[in-house]
């Protein structure tokens, strides 16, 4: 046991967990931060696109240090068919400002360098060292963490859960329940490495620009689920995902998916010639609002992916991590301030923080999203070759009149879907997203 | 008893990769880890403090990013670090740093004591010269014992030491008298994790940081690049040579008889390999 009790416990040192030492720690609170890797970002996977605007809250001049890869001025969207992509593409020149919104990054890199922040303002980190379990006094307060090290245990007045998506801990302690198949999803990701100037000229880009793909349709075989390629400075990101209730129903393997991908003819010639230099795999909870669990009690408080904070459709995770860590430290450098202990009713003003920003308010609006996209596999199989097949019939030009050719596609959708199901879509889907 | 470990920060061999068209060695981004050797060589120098009582410092020459190494080594239970930092120990080849190590060891004595044991990895995964060791002995005037794999037994008050040593064609059992320079093999004994204290400790543990002049080092001349004979010139990555390798497609029929055949076709070409194979199994 270590004599010494600590203000907060942080455990883990991913996005969220670093937000919140650092933030502890500038506010002058005595911080210990476990982390179960052998250092900050060994386990985390991530496509990654940082965003900015979260962690500029945090560390306001973090780009004259912060290990960047290459900002984003280029977005794709791909709807995939078998053979073909319909994209919907932006890029603007207005991306290359002086304070660029959303970057590349890697992770281990990336969490590394944060993590030095993390100390340099003064918390103490253990690597290696994992939580087992929370620690409780008799009236059931969490008053510190039991770690897998010899005398391991360690007091302290709250502890911060910010463990990432499988939550152990939490579940071990009994505050959250398994984690349900449909709430999340199973990521594997390749990391590709080609020459800078290879990547630039594949991908139309100069002096550290950068692009984003996601791609949706039958690569996922009908499974709820999304492709990425991200660019790095010298490597691309290329992963896929898909529930792991999907994945368990039709006994598919995300490799195997991601296979697939990386041959789809639209990608392969990105990836030409690319050496694969790691691979990873992850969960990402993706169940939204009704996903949550349990965010606070007595003495503790969930941050991050623990927390269920993910923005599926948008790809966002980091930025709610980071800034839910940062807001659960605030809340409780605030009632460290005020001499008042960090009790379940007083951390309740943590909501009050979260619903006052970005964070719940798009938890709220896209709560009905991934009921809505787990209901509806046409959507991943079905309107991706309608809408590819549509385009061709569009682009073809072979003698048919356009009439002609407008009423075909209509009908190829009315065949492949009747028209009160089209309707049923467009109206779930409106009242989904509203 | 005032034992120091050498310890050596070097790229993790696992994950170095090679250019693929250069054919040269990527160090960019490999991650550091402490040279596998001299963490055996740690946990035997723990072991017999713990036993007999006293400290362990350890030593490292090597850039100031290898502070983090060096905590991981605190982590463990070491005493107290040292790192020897200096622009002028850069290109160091073993004449050099065991030159710089020698020197830095008989300042760790002035400061702390004189060391009993000071002990070094076998060689290192990158260098893998298995020179610098010797080099320190040499130069300390220690009696070296060599790749040694246990210490049978050590008498503080006697200063008798009695170790295994792994030789070509046997093992040798050596004694000496203490002070004494031990280089250690692999595989000798099982690492500690440390205790929570221990890692606390070490987190907010001060590594002391000495440039050439607080370690003692008079005649820069004698290290770095310029007191290097030994220049490395090229480094490659040997091609891959293909003829061995056999691709076996899955799709021509059960893997398992696949399998039997190939193993069938490699005890054909190698009798002895069955029944070795056997005797070991049968030993483990
Ligand atoms: C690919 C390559 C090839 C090289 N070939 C040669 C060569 O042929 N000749 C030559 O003179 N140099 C060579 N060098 C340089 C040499 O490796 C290092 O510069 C030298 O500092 C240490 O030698 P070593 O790594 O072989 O150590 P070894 O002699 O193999 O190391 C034995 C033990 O000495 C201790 N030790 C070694 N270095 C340090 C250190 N910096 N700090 C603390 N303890 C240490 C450790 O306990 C280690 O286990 C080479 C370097 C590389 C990268
Ligand atoms: C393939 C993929 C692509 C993604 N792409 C993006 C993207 O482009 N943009 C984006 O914003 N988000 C993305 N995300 C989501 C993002 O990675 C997460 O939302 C984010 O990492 C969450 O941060 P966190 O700190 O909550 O959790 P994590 O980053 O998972 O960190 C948790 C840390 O806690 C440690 N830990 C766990 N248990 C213990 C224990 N018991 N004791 C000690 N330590 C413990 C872990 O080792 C880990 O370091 C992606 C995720 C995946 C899988």
């Amino acid at each position: 046991m270590s004599q010494e009790k600590f203000d907060a416990i942080v455990v883990g040192a991913g996005p969220s967990g670093n937000a919140a030492a650092y933030t502890l720690a500038r506010k002058g609170l005595n911080v210990l931060q476990l982390e179960r890797g052998e250092y900050p970002g060994s386990k985390n996977v991530q496509g990654a696109i940082l965003y900015a605007k979260a962690l500029e809250e945090i560390i306001p001049d973090f780009r004259e240090s912060a290990p960047l890869e290459r900002h984003i001025i280029e977005q794709r969207l791909w709807m995939l068919d078998d053979s073909s992509y319909v994209g919907m593409h932006y890029r603007s020149e207005d991306f290359n400002e002086d304070r660029p919104s959303r970057y590349t990054i890697l992770r281990a890199q990336f969490d590394k360098w944060f993590s030095q922040q993390v100390r340099d303002a003064g918390a103490v980190l253990l690597c290696e060292t994992t939580v087992t379990e929370l620690l409780r006094d008799e009236s059931g307060r969490v008053i510190g963490v039991a770690t897998d090290r010899d005398n391991g245990t360690v007091y302290a007045d709250v502890v911060i859960l910010a463990e990432g998506v499988n939550g152990l801990v939490g579940r071990r302690s009994k505050l959250r329940e398994e984690l349900q198949p449909e709430s999340v999803a199973l990521a594997v990701k390749e990391m590709h490495f080609l020459p800078k100037d290879v990547i630039d000229a594949r991908f139309n880009l100069k002096g550290g620009e950068g692009v984003v793909i996601e791609g949706m349709g039958t690569i996922t075989e009908g499974m709820t689920g999304t492709a990425f390629i991200y660019t790095n400075n010298e490597s691309l990101s290329v992963g896929i995902g898909c529930l792991v209730s999907d994945l368990a129903q039709t006994g598919r393997s995300p490799a195997g998916l991601l296979e697939a991908f990386k041959n789809h003819p639209s990608v392969k010639p990105l990836l030409a010639g690319s050496e694969i230099k790691e691979y990873a795999a992850h969960l990402i909870p993706e169940g939204g609002l009704k996903a949550m669990p349990e965010l606070f009690g007595d003495g503790w408080i969930v941050v991050g992916d623990a927390g269920h904070f993910v923005n599926a459709v948008h790809r966002e995770g980091s930025n709610l991590a980071m800034t839910t860590g940062r807001l659960a430290a605030e809340t409780v450098a605030d009632l460290k301030q005020r001499g008042v202990p960090c009790s379940k009713a007083n951390l309740r003003a943590y909501t009050k923080r979260l619903e006052d920003c970005f964070v719940m308010k798009d938890m709220k609006k896209y709560k009905d999203i991934p009921s809505f996209l787990h209901g509806n596999r046409h959507l991943f199989d079905l309107y991706p070759r309608l809408v590819s097949k549509a385009a061709q019939n569009w682009f073809r030009v072979d003698g048919k009149d356009k009439l002609t050719k407008e009423k075909e596609i209509l009908t190829s959708f009315r065949k492949g879907r009747t028209l009160s199901g089209l309707l049923g879509d467009a109206f779930k889907m409106a009242r989904a997203w509203r | 008893m005032h034992i120091v470990v050498c310890i050596k920060q070097v790229p993790d061999s696992a994950q170095i990769r090679v250019h693929p068209v250069t054919n040269t060695i990527m160090r960019q981004g490999v991650p550091s880890i402490i040279n596998p050797y001299d963490l055996f060589a740690l946990e035997e120098a723990l072991r017999w403090r713990d036993q007999a009582g006293g400290t362990v410092t350890i030593l490292t020459m090597g850039p100031p990013m290898a502070e983090d190494t060096m905590r991981k080594a605190l982590t463990l239970g070491a005493d107290r670090a040292v790192l020897l930092t200096d622009r002028c120990f850069a290109g160091s080849d073993t004449l050099a740093t065991s030159f710089a190590l020698a020197t830095a060891i008989g300042k760790i004595g002035e400061t702390w004591g004189p060391p009993d044991i000071v002990f070094t990895g076998k060689q290192t995964i990158d260098g893998d010269t298995a020179q610098v060791g010797p080099g320190i002995a040499k130069r300390l005037r220690f009696n070296q014992l060599t790749y040694v794999a246990k210490i049978d037994s050590l008498d503080p008050e006697s200063r008798a030491i009695t170790v295994e040593r792994r030789a070509e064609g046997g093992l040798q059992v050596l004694q000496s008298r203490l002070p004494v320079l031990i280089t250690m093999l692999e595989g000798t004994n099982e690492l500690r994790r440390g205790s929570l204290d221990s890692a606390l400790r070490a987190a907010r543990a001060e590594v002391v940081r000495w440039g050439a002049a607080e370690a003692g080092v008079e005649d820069t001349a004698k290290c770095g690049l310029r007191g290097s004979p030994t220049v490395v010139k090229h480094v490659f990555a040997p091609k891959p040579r293909a003829e061995k390798a056999q691709i076996i497609e899955t799709a021509a029929g059960p893997v398992r008889t696949q399998a039997d055949a190939v193993i069938a076709a490699i005890f054909a070409r190698q009798p002895g390999i069955e029944s070795d194979l056997l005797r070991l199994a049968r030993h483990s």
